[in-house]
């Protein structure tokens, strides 16, 4: 066993885990963060994608005590208008991919705004990279809804990224 | 109407965005244990030999339960219209009761541990020895076996009017076509998942279902208990479409692991357990032939399939379904027929056999119209049917041809030349393809009560549930309109089998199935009101007739006389006033049972009722490596009334989607030699993600079908119907190339 202490949506956890849970199972199973969904355990859905000192990662293929130290945020500590724009674009159905879908999105932004082009981008060298819909949907394919809500989604996040960004 | 027809936001929206909606894995209690499955790795035989020790000493394990040590539960019951809760057993195995193996795949140990990790650490240590026994499990190999399918009291699978193969062979145009479809999985994101634990011989289940009710009667059963004593809870379910409607092994293993350990008792499904546990949709054979002359009216249409079963069970798809309502041939023949196999049994999903039959039929008539010259949606104008074809019944509603008008015009389908290959962007061949979309309308049986409480709110209760559909908003939008109360004056309560049974999530049928108790329910509530008011000295409405008064702003009234519902309870000194319809006693479950029955007979003896619509479907295909991209999509639906319009377009888009992973990427590979899944995952099934799918345009004609209730058709799955067609027949217009075996994968374009 290790006993790690992580930072979770800005309060500090103390975790006894072993070496081999995942950050995932961490959070849903150690400290009741269950707003973090399972779909694969295995990178293949990102429906358990959480940000870490702000960037997306899978946290089903990430080990807790790798985390040691870190910033994690999962949905339960996100408090963002893309929420109210998810709604609002209807951007879920059955809600379980949501939390992944809205995690994913806030990492996403961050990685545009820092400049990353995608395997869209034309002009990969251009400071400013246009967030068009193909951009948006290129960059969260790594993200399934399996009740097809991504129109919804990717209004949501045009819209977000239009307004406060 | 103040709410129906509106864009209304879901009412669990921000539950589901902020991650505080819980699912059934995710409900805590102390001293929680998980388990794991061990699945069998041989098709069919017996267990000779099963090894726990080195499990049983992996630390944190609490229990490995095997058929040499797990208690005797009932066998599954055997399905029976007398109690349509024996639909929901998915096999006929008892499992960990019996050392027999039916299916590659099929639990056979559960470990229990205090860790989610030990338990599949130890479930990889139980080593199981087996005597294999001769398996059936290669459906294609099968085809020649195949017997015919039996017709059922609710399906149809033979149907016979004229002679259709002589008017075949005497037409002077025919296309005569054979189609295969692969077997394809739900892949719903949330894995199905049960949280169970005792309580003496009280049993409650967290559990990932589309039929609460159905899933409590099969648990007290199998572990002879009284109904009464099973409670299954299921308020959010993260996506089913079909796949938690029948009761699968996780469910009844975890109650199993429960018993046996005093604990409660967690098990989320891996990605492969789903896949070996669960079934999908049948793969299928088709033919579909079609007679014309030459202005295209059509004399013969013939269909049928091979689908397969398992031989301990399986869901028998109504494929051919849609050439029995669509066009008006003359002479018609449907015809079913199965191979069993020894394998999983597959099931219900979205649209079983109306996906995969309206893909044979809706790109044959696509191919007939090239044969004759005729625009394919002017051929299907030609044949476009007064009555039902098959019988001569009438339609209750049926605007398809209105679908198409409104749709070609939208989509520019004028526009487009009509010789394959004709249109290239670059390196794209671009073309454009159009099928119908086809999905007969179904009403269950509901009971719900209804309490209005003096503060003016209004509580319904029933045992609903909520998939993503939906539901709960538009059952809140119909409350507070028919009443007339303000939206956030109603609460629901739903997805809980203590709660007065709804039956199964399913056939489209969940919303109009609803409506029409609450409609009831509704009106008996204001009629106790007024008669309380009648009563009450003092009251404005004393003296008037019912049928003056109306539900508006909060109360009764006529015109501007009247009072708040709050003001008749206080007056009347009640704090609420409670309406129920249905009851559940067995009496009032019996009742409701024959009460279903009767009024589906006798509409099925009046009506043909459906949903029907005209896909649009817009492909580029890479000229060099045949890969596929949908670039743009129209689907046009009637589906009767639309009770809120951000919703419905939500729900006829996932089912758009859906179909296009039908025809472009999903199969699930079955090794023919083992009858294994050989991509029983995410990574190697694919699903439409993100970058596939364009903005999908869905239009609704929002026409009330003057034979369901408040007008509902429902909408959940005529939407995936006729995708693959449209698909497949705007590959053929792009390339030259017909594709009739699904997925269209760039190998078969090469």
């Amino acid at each position: 066993m290790a006993d790690i202490r992580m930072r979770v949506n800005g309060s500090i956890e103390k975790l006894d885990v072993e070496p081999r849970v995942s950050l995932l199972d961490a959070l849903r199973e150690h400290l009741g963060l269950t707003g973090t969904k399972k779909g694969c355990d295995q990178g293949a859905c990102g429906a358990c994608t959480v940000l870490v000192d702000g960037e997306r990662i899978s946290s089903c293929l990430a080990l807790a005590v790798q985390y040691a130290d870190r910033d994690i945020t999962t949905i339960e500590g996100v408090s963002d208008p893309l929420q109210e724009s998810f709604v609002r674009h209807d951007g879920l159905q059955c809600g379980y991919c949501t939390p992944g879908q809205i995690c994913s999105a806030l990492g996403m932004l961050a990685e545009h705004a820092a400049g990353m082009a995608s395997a869209v981008t034309e002009h990969v060298a251009d400071e400013e990279i246009e967030l068009t819909a193909e951009e948006i949907r290129e960059r969260m394919s790594g993200n399934l809804c399996r009740c097809g809500s991504y129109n919804g989604i990717v209004a949501a996040i045009q819209e977000s990224a239009g307004s406060a960004r | 109407m103040t709410y129906v027809g509106k864009p209304v936001d879901r009412v669990d929206g921000t539950l589901k965005a902020t991650g505080a909606a819980r699912y059934a894995a995710e409900f805590p209690y102390p001293d929680l244990a998980y388990a794991a499955l061990v699945h069998a790795t041989v098709a069919r035989g017996r267990i000779t030999r099963i090894d726990a020790g080195l499990a049983r000493k992996t630390p944190g394990v609490v229990a490995v339960i095997t058929h040499l040590n797990a208690p005797a539960m009932k066998p599954p019951p055997k399905p029976t219209p007398m109690d349509l809760s024996t639909m929901a057993t998915s096999s006929s195995v008892s499992l960990l009761n019996t050392d027999e193996v039916h299916w590659n795949g099929q639990p056979v140990a559960v470990v229990v541990a205090e860790t989610l990790d030990a338990a599949r650490e130890a479930a990889h240590l139980v080593e199981v020895e087996y005597t294999e026994l001769p398996a059936t499990v290669d459906f294609a190999a099968e085809e020649a076996n195949a017997r015919p399918q039996k017709n059922t009291l609710l399906s149809s699978a033979n149907t016979q009017k004229g002679d259709a193969e002589a008017a075949l062979a005497a037409a002077p145009f025919s296309v005569d076509l054979r189609y295969t479809t692969p077997g394809v999985n739900h892949n719903a994101i949330e894995p199905h998942s049960t949280t169970a634990y005792w309580d003496g011989d009280q049993l409650v289940l967290h559990d990932a279902t589309q039929n609460t009710t159905w899933a409590r009667d099969q648990l007290a059963i199998r572990f002879d208990v009284p109904k009464k004593n099973v409670r299954v809870i299921s308020p959010f379910v993260g996506g089913a479409f079909g796949g938690k409607s029948l009761v699968w092994p996780g469910t009844v293993l975890t109650a199993l692991a429960a018993k046996v350990t005093g604990r409660p008792v967690r098990l989320m499904l891996t990605r492969e357990s789903v896949y070996r546990t669960v079934g999908g949709r049948t793969p299928s054979i088709q033919r579909v032939a079609i007679g014309a002359e030459a202005g295209g009216s059509m004399t013969a249409l013939i269909h049928s399939s091979v689908s397969r079963v398992g031989k301990v069970g399986g869901w028998t798809e109504q494929i051919t379904t849609v050439s029995r309502h669509m066009y008006d041939a003359a002479a018609l023949q449907v015809r079913q027929s199965l191979v069993r196999l020894d394998a999983l049994p597959n099931t219900i999903m979205r649209a079983p056999g109306e996906s995969i039959g309206s893909f044979a039929l809706e790109s044959s008539v696509d191919e007939l119209a090239y044969q004759l010259g005729l625009d394919p949606i002017e051929l299907r104008a030609r044949n476009e049917p007064a009555r039902n074809p098959v019988d001569g019944k009438a339609f209750s509603h049926r605007l398809l041809l209105d679908c198409f008008e409104q749709g070609a015009k939208e989509f520019g389908w004028a526009e487009r030349a009509p010789q394959p290959r004709a249109t290239r962007d670059g390196r794209w061949l671009v073309g454009m393809g159009v099928a119908a979309a086809y999905h007969p309308a179904w009403q269950f049986q509901a009971n719900l009560t209804l309490r209005l409480s003096a503060d003016g709110t209004v509580l319904v209760r029933c045992g609903f549930h909520e998939m993503g559909m939906g539901t709960a908003t538009a059952i809140s939008q119909i409350t507070a309109d028919t009443l007339g109360v303000p939206l956030d004056a109603v609460t629901i309560e739903y997805g809980d089998s203590d709660l007065p049974g709804a039956g199964t999530a399913g056939a489209s049928a969940q919303t109009a199935t609803v409506t029409a108790s609450l409609l009831d329910a509704c009106e008996k509530l204001t009629d106790g009101v007024f008669a309380l008011a009648r009563k009450t000295p003092g009251s404005p409405l004393r003296g008037h007739r019912r049928q003056d008064v109306t539900a508006r702003d909060g109360g009764l009234y006529r015109d501007s006389r009247g009072e708040s519902y709050g003001e008749i309870l206080r007056r009347a000194g009640r704090e609420s006033i409670d309406a129920q319809v249905g009851s559940e006693t067995r009496l009032g479950e019996l009742t409701g049972q024959v009460r279903f029955m009767s009024k589906f007979l006798m509409d099925r003896r009046r009506w043909m009722k459906a949903a029907c619509g005209a896909q649009f479907c817009e492909v580029r295909v890479d000229a060099e490596t045949g890969e596929v991209r949908v670039s743009r999509w129209l689907g046009v639906f009637d589906v009767g009334r639309v009770i809120n319009t951000k919703t419905a377009a939500s729900q006829l888009r996932g089912g758009i989607i859906m179909g296009i992973g039908m025809a472009l990427a999903e199969e699930t590979l079955v090794d023919p030699r083992t009858g294994r899944i050989v991509n029983a995952s995410l990574s190697e099934y694919h699903v439409p993600v993100h970058a596939d799918i364009p903005t999908i345009e869905v239009r609704c004609l929002d026409d009330p079908d003057p034979t369901m209730p408040l007008g509902v058709v429902g909408l959940g799955e005529v939407s995936v119907t006729g995708v693959a067609a449209a698909v497949a027949n705007a590959v053929h217009h792009a390339t030259g190339r017909r594709i009739r075996d699904l997925p269209i994968t760039l190998d078969k374009l090469l």
